[in-house]
């Protein structure tokens, strides 16, 4: 990683090249600390018919220059920015990139035993930022042949082989290599090379691997990824995919050379970058953090529990280019759910495709955004599904048990994500990140993840979450500042206890001394959603749980906090935990849905009623 | 971004158009710079590696995995021919054999003395790219293959299913708002592309697969027709590899739609001639949309529509999105500050009148600009 003087450093530029737009954003020492200046954004010039990613980057920063009437771009296009600065009207101290673009980084993962080494290798390539294709092992079901056959139809951009703990099993080790050796995979980009493949297995299997795969693939050995069962070590084979992802990946796309040449430090893939900042966060706080990125193809989901770094990728969930397919895997039924009026589910279909086809429209009326809020909200819940079945403890390990633990039925492999531990979610993705009303995010964010006990809400304001994520790499500092002061836009905190009672039972009262002296007391029984308006500051609270609900003290214990506001205050959501209350007739569900909305003033409830109505 | 609109999908009846050609590893080209190609003509080829085989010998002999290189009558590289002796074990002093017949025709690939297997492989696949549409060859790919230019007609859709077809352009219906039936589907339109108005029907395209129709270009398709034509549903939008016998075009969306007048008057004019399609979409950055290409016999001068300008009053435009989807309208006003629309949200808007001399207030980013 360069190494840069922090204190030389004033003025910085950072861009994002998406799949769709490339957005820059213009970050500046003001006051002694760093603030977000402006943003510019171009639509991204990977593909045909220009193939050049600088073009997109040199449009995004002329969009800044223009906003702050100040000169970025060199003359010389094959030079890109103007570093280091020259004066106050003229360059930026540092220049930093990532990218998504042309479908971001496509890995294949193998290992010998499914749930165990191949499960360790696909985390390694997720928290690389990586889509993963597909993971293949000895135990995953598939007839050789089948293997061999998937591993010729997928392209990728490399594939991660893992497998055995070091000084175990060489035969299986050699059988997945051989199986690849078969197929004679062939790269996504640049026809001619060598497909790049990681080996981070066993290492009594290296000279065999390097024997099979040496000479027919560009092969690159690193550290076991599992050297022994009770351990991952996921840090070497994630250094070796990013620069790889440099060297082979970013190298083949169309003026990535030209691109590359031109930043401070080496461009990281775009979701590798989000993670930086997640993690950053969590540690930050000091508690479990969940963020989530919805986009138009793809739903990202980080998280951080127990101190471990977890993401996953649903490569088929996403808001316009997939958005069929969350029809699909949620089912209209459970996209209706969250719908307060009638609607034909054919006609809901056909309006659903042509949002595929024509995926920059945005919603007119009201019932279109009710849709496509509801669509979002089973899109975030799919991915949340996901995540939780990958962000999970090792598998296969031997644990010490005390006589405590004698009648606990708990297991190796069981999911990181703790609803009740969670402290706090970051969402980001346009449905979330410019919704009409805040508050329509944060109901998005809690019926989708369903957040237990206390947790701090909030979104990334315009999603610059990759650039900062890259900026911390060279300049934590100024990445933070930015981060907490023009990135995150706090929504509120929720308080959500977890039981069940019957509808109007009480659940729990919420008593909050506010920033100005003044108490305010609420009691929210099971079935409802009410809120503390806190705009601003902290609150004392103190929140008292019906007998049989729990907000992370134990069933009816009380819990005393400082919680944080913002633009939805304190959100009180007695609506119950495992479950979650909704009732399953269509007139109950309707009336329960508009009481929410209501409550929360979610929606323009007399534009609401005209379909409420229909 | 200076313009959120939609741009209008280009419909022209004359234009230059250019196609890459490539392999999909590398291979020889068989065209030279400058050669006249039609529809058909091979223009690259090349070999992929064939199929392999794994055997697992250690098992079938009874072998230790170490001892299986020795066991072996071949050697990696060598040609084998199916049913042919390839690996033996001597036991006794020799007295009694065991052999293992090769199961494919092809070459030995791998011997592992660590699993035990070999990997025998199956002859080369050769694979084929022709030049879909006839022109000009304008440039060569070393071994990947080539460019290829032609002077034509062009009619993009907004979503196709399908790949690469050539049949000759037939009109089935007279009007832009007509329905695409099985009954206007005839044996004669065998090899033909079949041009619709405002719908095509499940069963008309059931009826047009049976015939041996190689193509549908129609305004729209209900979203379950599709669906039940194809068996499955389709997730994510990236199509062109269904495995089906005739590629579908949309030219206007999901649901019955009026063909616009300018495609279905350019199409109508191109009755009878030879068309290249491909149903091919891919919605996201460097959209793919599906296309109906004829070549011009003459050069003609090129009639493609430049929007420099963006939108203004009088521009002809579509509406995208509910609540008046479908609908056509001339823009009245374009009043440039943000409005808040019913959903709440602040966006760009425009004033137009639709047919029926209604005035409405439509945000930009779901109109879509009509070629007038």
């Amino acid at each position: 990683m360069a190494q840069i003087n922090k204190e030389k450093i004033n003025s910085i530029i950072a861009t994002d090249c998406g799949s769709t737009t490339t957005k820059a954003i213009l970050i500046e020492k003001v006051d002694g600390v760093f603030r977000l200046i402006a943003r510019g954004e171009a639509p991204t010039t990977v593909e045909a018919p220009f193939e050049d990613v600088t073009i997109g980057v040199r449009n995004a920063v002329r969009e800044l220059e223009e906003l702050v009437g100040r000169k970025f771009l060199s003359g010389d296009e094959e030079r890109g920015l103007i570093t280091p600065r020259i004066d106050e009207k003229t360059g930026v101290d540092l220049y930093l990139s990532t990218s998504s673009a042309g479908g971001g980084l496509q890995m294949m993962v193998a290992g010998v035993v499914k749930n165990m080494t191949a499960e360790s290798a696909e985390r390694a390539a997720l928290g690389a930022g990586a889509i993963v294709m597909d993971a293949i092992a000895i135990n995953d079901g598939r007839m050789p042949h089948q293997k061999i056959q998937r591993i010729r139809q997928l392209r990728p951009d490399m594939i991660l082989v893992s497998g055995g703990i070091d000084g175990g099993t060489i035969s299986h080790v050699a059988e997945i290599a051989e199986l690849i050796a078969a197929a004679e995979p062939r790269p996504r980009l640049g026809i001619g090379y060598n497909l790049p493949i990681i080996y981070a297995g066993n290492k009594d299997a290296r000279n065999y691997v390097k024997d099979i795969l040496g000479h027919k693939t560009d092969l690159r050995i690193v550290e076991n990824l599992r050297p022994v069962l009770e351990r991952e070590v996921l840090g070497p084979a994630r250094h070796e995919i990013h620069n790889l992802f440099m060297e082979h990946v970013m190298a083949q796309a169309p003026g990535y050379n030209k691109l590359m040449k031109w930043t401070d430090a080496p461009i990281m893939p775009t979701p590798g970058a989000v993670g930086l900042i997640i993690e950053n966060t969590a540690k930050q706080e000091n508690m479990s953090v969940v963020g989530v990125d919805i986009g138009g193809a793809t739903t990202d989901v980080f998280s951080v529990f127990k101190e471990t770094f977890n993401r996953t990728v649903s490569a088929n969930l996403g808001m316009s280019y997939s958005i069929c397919n969350v029809l699909t895997e949620a089912g209209v039924e459970n996209i209706l759910r969250w719908i307060p009026f009638d609607i034909d589910p054919f006609d809901l279909r056909n309006r659903i495709r042509n949002k595929m086809i024509r995926p920059t429209t945005i919603p007119q009326t009201l019932e279109d955004l009710v849709i496509e809020q509801a669509l979002a909200r089973e899109a975030l819940r799919l991915a949340f599904e996901h995540h939780k079945r990958l962000a999970v403890g090792l598998r296969g390990i031997q644990q010490v048990r005390d006589i405590s633990q004698t009648f606990e039925q708990t297991s190796t492999g069981e999911t990181l994500v703790d609803a009740m531990e969670l402290g706090m979610i970051i969402g980001s993705g346009g449905v979330l990140s410019h919704a009409p009303r805040r508050i329509q995010s944060v109901l998005m964010m809690l019926d989708a993840f369903q957040p237990e006990g206390i947790t701090r809400i909030t979104v990334d304001s315009i999603f610059m979450a990759p650039q900062l994520g890259v900026l911390s790499t060279l300049h934590p500092e100024a990445a933070n500042d930015v981060f907490q002061r023009d990135c995150l836009i706090r929504l509120g905190t929720a308080i959500a206890p977890v039981g069940e009672a019957k509808e109007g039972d009480p659940c729990v009262t919420v008593i909050a001394t506010l920033p100005n002296g003044q108490v305010v007391e609420k009691s929210v029984p099971y079935g409802s959603i009410d809120t503390i308006p806190l705009a601003e500051g902290h609150a004392d609270v103190v929140i008292r749980p019906a007998r049989g609900f729990d907000v992370g003290a134990g069933r009816g214990h009380e819990v005393k906090a400082q919680l944080e506001g913002g633009v939805g205050g304190l959100i009180i959501d007695a609506r119950g935990r495992q479950p979650f209350f909704l009732p399953s007739d269509t007139e109950n569900r309707i009336r329960k849905l508009v009481e929410w909305y209501k409550a929360l003033d979610v929606y323009p409830m007399d534009v609401l009623a005209k379909y409420v109505k229909k | 971004m200076a313009h959120a609109y939609t741009p209008g999908l280009k419909v022209t009846d004359s234009t230059i158009i250019t196609k890459r050609r490539r392999l999909p590893i590398l291979g020889e080209v068989l065209v030279n710079l400058g050669d006249t190609v039609r529809p058909e003509t091979i223009v690259a080829r090349t070999k992929i590696p064939g199929d392999p085989e794994t055997v697992n010998v250690a098992n079938k002999l009874g072998l230790e995995p170490e001892d299986v290189p020795d066991c072996m009558l071949k050697k990696e590289g060598d040609t084998v021919k199916k049913g042919e002796i390839i690996a033996e074990k001597k036991s006794f002093f020799g007295l009694f054999k065991s052999t293992l017949e090769s199961p494919i025709d092809g070459t030995l690939d791998i011997i592992s003395p660590i699993t035990g297997q070999i990997t025998l492989r199956g002859p080369a696949i050769p694979i084929e790219i022709d030049a879909y549409i006839p022109g000009k060859v304008i440039e060569i790919l070393d071994r990947e293959g080539v460019v290829i230019q032609t002077h034509a007609a062009l009619v993009q859709g907004i979503f196709g299913v399908g790949g690469e077809r050539q049949g000759v352009l037939r009109m089935a219906v007279d009007d832009p708002n007509e329905v695409l039936t099985a009954d206007k589907i005839t044996p004669d339109m065998k090899g033909c592309v079949v041009v619709g108005g405002s719908l095509v029907t499940l069963d008309a395209i059931q009826k047009a697969d049976q015939v041996g129709v190689v193509g549908i270009v129609a305004g729209g398709l209900i979203d379950r027709d599709l669906v039940t034509f194809l068996g499955y549903d389709i997730g994510v939008a990236i199509t062109g590899q269904e495995d089906i016998n005739l590629t579908i075009i949309m030219t206007e969306g999901f649901g019955q739609i009026r063909m616009a007048d300018k495609t279905f008057k350019l199409l109508k004019s191109l009755d009878g001639k030879v068309a290249s399609i491909n149903g091919a979409t891919q919605i996201r950055a460097g959209v793919m949309r599906p296309e109906v290409i004829v070549a011009l016999e003459e050069e003609s001068e090129v009639h493609d529509t430049v929007f420099s300008g963006g939108m203004e009053v009088g521009t002809l435009i579509r509406i995208i999105r509910e609540p008046y989807f479908g609908k056509l309208a001339t823009i009245v006003a374009l009043p440039p500050e943000l409005q808040q629309i019913e959903s709440g949200t602040k966006a760009r808007v425009l004033v137009a009148k639709l047919e029926t001399g209604e005035t409405v207030t439509v945000p930009r980013a779901n109109v879509e600009l009509i070629e007038g």
